[in-house]
């Protein structure tokens, strides 16, 4: 920010959303809430074996439904949409083979989709899918992560030699020499739970082709769409130009609606066919069986410290659960990468060996889930970093503190060789551990642990990438943009129209936008008007993920509010015969700079500019509106820190958790709406609690997911969770003009490890330890010796 | 295989308005008040009663419209959150949950709130746990449920405040 913007006004304030009252009124519109002339609703029919060829399938009873309009097998929907490869070239040496939209001749996963119906009702679609009937020859299934990566295991893609998809290793310095000359060493095997995103929304889309022009249009509630755009246009061979896609309301996200799923490409392939509007949403149990999972690690972890506590080496192996293919178009290896890539990550030891490794498998398949691979690289960091501290009776806290990467060693290469800007480790965790008063809790630990009373505290540090460049996809050949644009305009009302190519699923990215607009622009942020999630009227970019709406699009905002502003300044001095250096915008009038009279407003401006041009002066157009554009190619991404705590109660007779409070403290840089920053922070984190307690797709070994159901599958409700205290250190990136880096998946990086830590450290008497999440009452009553 | 859908004639009140249709007997409430009635305020999360994003009013009484097939609705009066706007309980809770930024993609929101107004309108102030407690059966992916409960809270304050007018 510069001495010219208007920074005081709107950033850094913890403002009332706009436009929430239209939610708070039920008057949200997403993607189920749409409807068309003459719509048609699809169904799927769904592979019930986890593995198996398909000998025949007889649509004949399906098609003469009531109500069915066209039904389409893998083998119809090939001919038009193509398959597509999730592989990336980012992850070198990944295999993975063609996929269809719909399975041809052998499916791979339960859920996988088979035949796609189209009819007037979702009922009728539902009813004459049972009418179909599929000739299977069962295959043996491989559903385990460790069976499918050993010789001899079945084998997924007869075209390959192995289940092998992806490998990985990592070697810095000398860990075999530092393992040799510790004081001590301490080693886990941790396991991490395969989970869901389960947005609340599931997977949804409306298409809708218009024969008269050739236009495909699609409502899809995602998170990207002119990625989707491209990806349609590439599948179905459609021109750019043909192809809209619009995002309406989105009912949560996560990472999850940035893929291509074959049953949403089936619905095109059906509007397409029958070139009248169709619908498709997925139901729970569609949702638990086919959106992409994440998480789901066995890490084999080592840590060598020396006397004084200091971390000398790590040594880690990584099996991560996969699925039968690659997710398209970000290949789902970023979950692994970012695991082996992140260990260890706050901390300066220099001695690191890894190795990943992942298998085809039959289940779901991978993709992404907010923030990536981090949740599990900080639980096994830190989880051994406490074992460390306990085993050399040093305080975990301070354990810390003697091995973060030092203040002054900035930028400071990772051992996977990403680049880090700028944290504040230590600043973060001294507020953190006054914030939670340390030493009073430990103190009311000990007392009440006298007393028969088991609680434990626990902490995480974590670091976290943000806002990233091009390396991560674009590079790799994905078409998803690095970039974002903002194109401001003003009005004739003296209003502003910001469109900008990120979107809103509920994170508050339209009010970041109008934050910044007004501030920057001196406008009251009523007279904003923010546009986002549509192809044909957004400028071109990459859309919310990764963490990147603020400190992607919000530097394009800035960029453009002070672009237009200029030209507005420069426009005004035109007209006022002054000069652009001695006047400002204030509340949506041009004033003077020295003593703030109101010169002109911004409404008569514009109503000049607009109905009476003829008045300018001969040779001079003012511009109204502008784009601009950033992308941020300073670091791979830039890094955020932070730190969590959680305090915890274990009843050592039932071996029930009770999260008593969590504390966060984290940095990610300049600030624009402390508000929303918190509520992104307390949702992430709830996320991590529920990864920590609750949340695990378990498959039985036949390849079947076998608690598909909100009843089965837990994730946090009210009740079960604490309050959750949030600090902030504000270190800006030299990055940006603005200085913000991601905040949206910080919340969910630490709380699993921190409530693990938490956990083992109340069990602590007991000498029991754990390294396995979702801590279940009978895992910590099997560690207890009870069960 | 399914003989073709029965059909039934219903007679209720949505909203404070009569309204009279054939419906399917399979059809639950949710998909009626949602495809036939065009109230999409309500929406369907797990149509297996767990997630809490169909809950309307039935009678007066918080119901999973999921739950509840249409025909059982005959000559029932439901509240759905575009009909709720009247209530004094609602003013409040609307005004606290965009005041503390108490939600995010809004899809849990409507049901949140008409089962939050149960809660303010029991006039005595809750406690957060009594508050979390009766949120429970309402998930929120999104918030981390604290600002909910913080806007909870503070409706059941402004609710109870003695003296205040809540018309």
């Amino acid at each position: 920010m510069t001495a010219g913007d208007n920074a005081a006004s709107y950033i850094g304030r913890a403002l009332p959303r706009t436009g929430l009252n239209r939610l708070l009124n039920g008057q949200g519109q997403y993607v189920d809430d749409l409807t068309r002339p003459r719509m048609l609703h699809a169904a799927i029919l769904r592979s019930p074996h986890a593995h198996a060829k398909i000998l025949s399938i007889d649509a004949g009873d399906a098609k003469a439904a009531p109500g069915v309009v066209c039904v389409m097998t893998g083998e119809d929907v090939a001919k038009i949409c193509a398959p597509w490869v999730g592989a990336l070239g980012t992850a070198p040496g990944m295999k993975s083979p063609q996929q269809y939209a719909l399975a041809v001749d052998r499916v791979r996963y339960q859920g996988e989709p088979v035949v796609a119906i189209a009819a007037q009702t979702r009922a009728q679609a539902e009813d004459a899918a049972e009418r179909i009937r599929i000739e299977w020859e069962e295959l043996p299934v491989v559903a385990d992560e460790e069976e499918a990566l050993k010789p001899g295991a079945p084998l997924l893609h007869p075209e390959y030699d192995s289940n092998i998809c992806y490998e990985q290793t990592i070697n810095v310095g000398d860990a075999a020499g530092a393992f040799a000359g510790a004081a001590a060493v301490v080693e886990a095997t941790f396991r991490t739970g395969r989970h869901t995103h389960m947005s609340l929304e599931p997977r949804g889309i409306v298409a809708e082709f218009s024969s008269g022009d050739g236009q495909l249009t699609v409502w899809h509630g995602g998170q990207s769409p002119h990625m989707m755009q491209s990806l349609i246009g590439l599948l179905f061979g459609l021109p750019e130009s043909q192809v809209r896609v619009i995002v309406p309301d989105v009912g949560g996200s996560f990472g999850l609606k940035i893929q291509i799923f074959g049953d949403e490409m089936a619905a095109i392939a059906l509007a397409l066919e029958t070139k009248r509007p169709v619908k498709f949403v997925a139901d729970r149990l569609e949702a638990f069986q086919t959106d992409v999972h994440a998480r789901g690690h066995r890490v084999r972890a080592r840590m060598a410290v020396s006397a004084s506590g200091e971390v000398l080496g790590m040594d880690v192996d990584d099996i991560q659960t996969f699925g039968p293919f690659g997710s398209y178009p970000r290949a789902g290896v970023g979950e692994g990468r970012q695991v082996i890539g992140l260990i260890g990550g706050p901390y300066r030891n220099r001695n690191y060996t890894a190795r990943l490794r992942v298998a085809f498998q039959n289940k779901g398949l991978i993709g992404p889930y907010r923030a990536v691979g981090h949740p599990v690289a900080c639980l096994v960091t830190e989880a051994l970093i406490e074992r460390a501290a306990r085993k050399l009776g040093i305080d975990p806290a301070e354990m810390r503190r003697r091995n973060y990467i030092p203040d002054d060693a900035y930028p400071w290469k990772l051992n996977s060789g990403a680049m880090v800007e700028n944290l504040s480790q230590a600043a973060a965790l001294d507020k953190l551990l006054r914030r939670m008063d340390y030493n009073a809790l430990r103190a009311e630990q000990t007392l009440l642990r006298a007393k028969g009373i088991h609680r434990g505290i626990g902490l995480a540090s974590f670091i976290e990438m943000t806002t990233p460049s091009s390396g991560v996809y674009g590079e790799g050949g994905a078409p998803i943009a690095a970039q974002d644009a903002c194109s401001m305009r003003l009005n004739a009302g003296g209003s502003v129209s910001c469109a900008v190519s990120v979107t809103d699923t509920g994170q508050g990215t339209s009010m970041m936008v109008g934050q910044i607009a007004a501030s920057v622009l001196g406008v009251p942020l009523e007279r904003v008007r923010v546009m986002l999630g549509d192809t044909d009227t957004m400028p071109y970019g990459g859309g919310n993920w990764g963490s990147r709406g603020t400190g992607v699009a919000g530097e394009a905002v800035l960029l453009a509010s002070r672009a237009l502003r200029d030209n507005i300044l420069a426009y005004a001095a035109t007209l006022l015969q002054s000069s652009a250096d001695a006047l400002e915008i204030r509340n949506g009038e041009v004033c003077n700079r020295s003593d703030g009279a109101a010169r002109i407003s911004l409404a008569e401006l514009a109503q000049l500019a607009y109905f009476r041009p003829g008045r300018l002066p001969p040779g001079f157009t003012p511009e109204l509106m502008v784009t601009r554009s950033y992308a941020q190619r300073d670091y791979g991404s830039l890094f955020t820190n932070g730190v969590h705590a959680s305090y915890v109660e274990v009843d050592p007779v039932t071996g029930e958790v009770k999260l008593l409070r969590h504390w966060v403290v984290e940095d990610c840089g300049t600030i624009i709406n402390p508000m929303l920053v918190d509520e992104q922070i307390r949702g992430g984190a709830v996320q991590g609690l529920g990864a920590a307690l609750y949340e695990e797709c378990i498959y039985t070994p036949e390849g079947q997911l076998g608690n598909a159901s909100l009843a089965d599958y837990l994730v946090p409700m009210a009740g079960e969770m604490p309050d959750i205290d949030v600090g902030h250190i504000e270190t800006p990136t030299k990055a940006s003009n603005l200085g913000a880096k991601g905040a949206g998946e910080a919340g969910v990086a630490g709380a699993s490890g921190a409530v693990l830590n938490a956990v083992n450290d109340a069990l602590a008497p007991f000498g029991a330890e754990l390294s396995e999440i979702p801590l279940t009452p009978e895992r910590i009553l099997r560690a207890l010796g009870k069960v | 295989m399914h003989e073709p859908a029965e059909t039934v004639t219903i007679d209720l009140t949505v909203n404070g308005e009569r309204v009279t249709r054939g419906v399917a007997v399979r059809q639950h409430l949710a998909d009626f008040l949602r495809g036939e009635l065009g109230f999409t305020g309500t929406h369907l999360g797990c149509e297996h009663g767990v997630c809490g994003a169909c809950t309307v009013n039935l009678d007066g009484r918080l119901v999973r419209s999921c739950l509840v097939l249409a025909v059982q609705a005959d000559g029932c009066a439901v509240e759905t959150i575009e009909g709720a706007g009247g209530r004094e309980a609602m003013r409040l809770l609307q005004a606290e949950f965009h005041k503390h930024n108490a939600a995010q993609c809004g899809f849990c929101t409507p049901a949140m709130l008409l089962t939050a107004a149960a809660l303010v309108e029991q006039q005595a102030v809750p406690s957060r746990e009594e508050i979390r407690g009766h949120l429970s059966g309402n998930l929120c992916r999104c918030t981390g449920y604290q600002a909910i409960v913080d806007a909870v809270e503070a409706a059941c304050v402004a609710h109870a405040a003695p003296g205040e007018s809540h018309s």
